[in-house]
């Protein structure tokens, strides 16, 4: 390959399931300077504190949330010598044991992979506009914001606005 | 200016979206709130605790003190609980 090694990003945000390990496989086909992909996949529980649930359902603010994940993968890429970054978001209904959303970052090493990865995870929890709201046997009920993922995603210094 | 609710917000409000016209005297996110909680009992409810209701101007995270003066678009909505 010639010329500078492009950074390949998307982001999706989609009703339908997708395939996580065929995302993996799109950030390192046809290049050879990927040595390290991190890869996190959200999944639905089937408990949530400790009451079983049959779905969750997820409501987003659509243009507001890509507008918002597309601003902390720049970010990220900004901070971290990336290669690709993949994140996909499911909205709508979700099943026990399905897929809810997926961060890949791919770069040369390890330690930015990581890196980028957990800092998009912690920014995504506490800025992308999503909402999560569990079916119970006795109704629909919102899931509560979790006050552990302020405080990681207030961990990277200079926040993103 | 355009009004936008998610969630709880949205299911107290009775309502996804409206158009207002917010009175002269409104001049931040936070005033905002206080006067959309005088409008009716459903907004009330949903306003009754602005300290644990987030907002944005025009998809840009906003704080309570923020002017929204020039805003299309301000939006409602509890703490975020994806990913």
């Amino acid at each position: 390959m010639t010329g500078p090694s492009p950074v390949t990003f998307t982001v999706r945000i989609q009703r339908e399931p997708f395939d996580a390990a065929a995302e993996v496989a799109k950030l390192t086909r046809g290049r050879t300077d990927v040595g390290a992909v991190v890869t996190f996949t959200g999944i639905c529980r089937g408990a949530e504190a400790g009451e079983p649930i049959a779905a969750l359902t997820l409501e987003h603010y659509s243009g507001m949330a890509e507008a918002e994940i597309e601003r902390h993968v720049t970010e990220a890429i900004g901070r971290w010598p990336l290669k690709g970054v993949t994140i996909i978001h499911r909205h709508g209904r979700i099943a026990p044991g399905e897929d809810i959303m997926m961060v890949a970052t791919a770069s040369s090493h390890r330690q930015a992979a990581f890196a980028a990865a957990e800092f998009l995870m912690d920014y995504l929890k506490t800025r992308a506009p999503f909402w999560k709201q569990v079916e119970r046997a006795d109704g629909k009920i919102w899931v509560d914001a979790n006050e552990t993922d302020d405080a990681a995603a207030g961990r990277w210094s200079a926040p993103v606005e | 200016m355009k009004l936008r609710y998610f969630a709880w917000v949205r299911e107290r409000v009775g309502k996804a979206e409206e158009e207002v016209d917010v009175p002269a005297g409104v001049a931040t996110v936070g005033e905002l709130m206080v006067w959309l909680a005088s409008r009716g009992e459903e907004y009330a409810h949903a306003f009754d605790n602005p300290r644990v209701i987030r907002a944005a101007i025009d998809r840009t995270h906003v704080k309570p003190q923020t002017a929204i003066k020039g805003a299309r678009e301000i939006a409602f909505f509890p703490p975020i609980t994806g990913g």
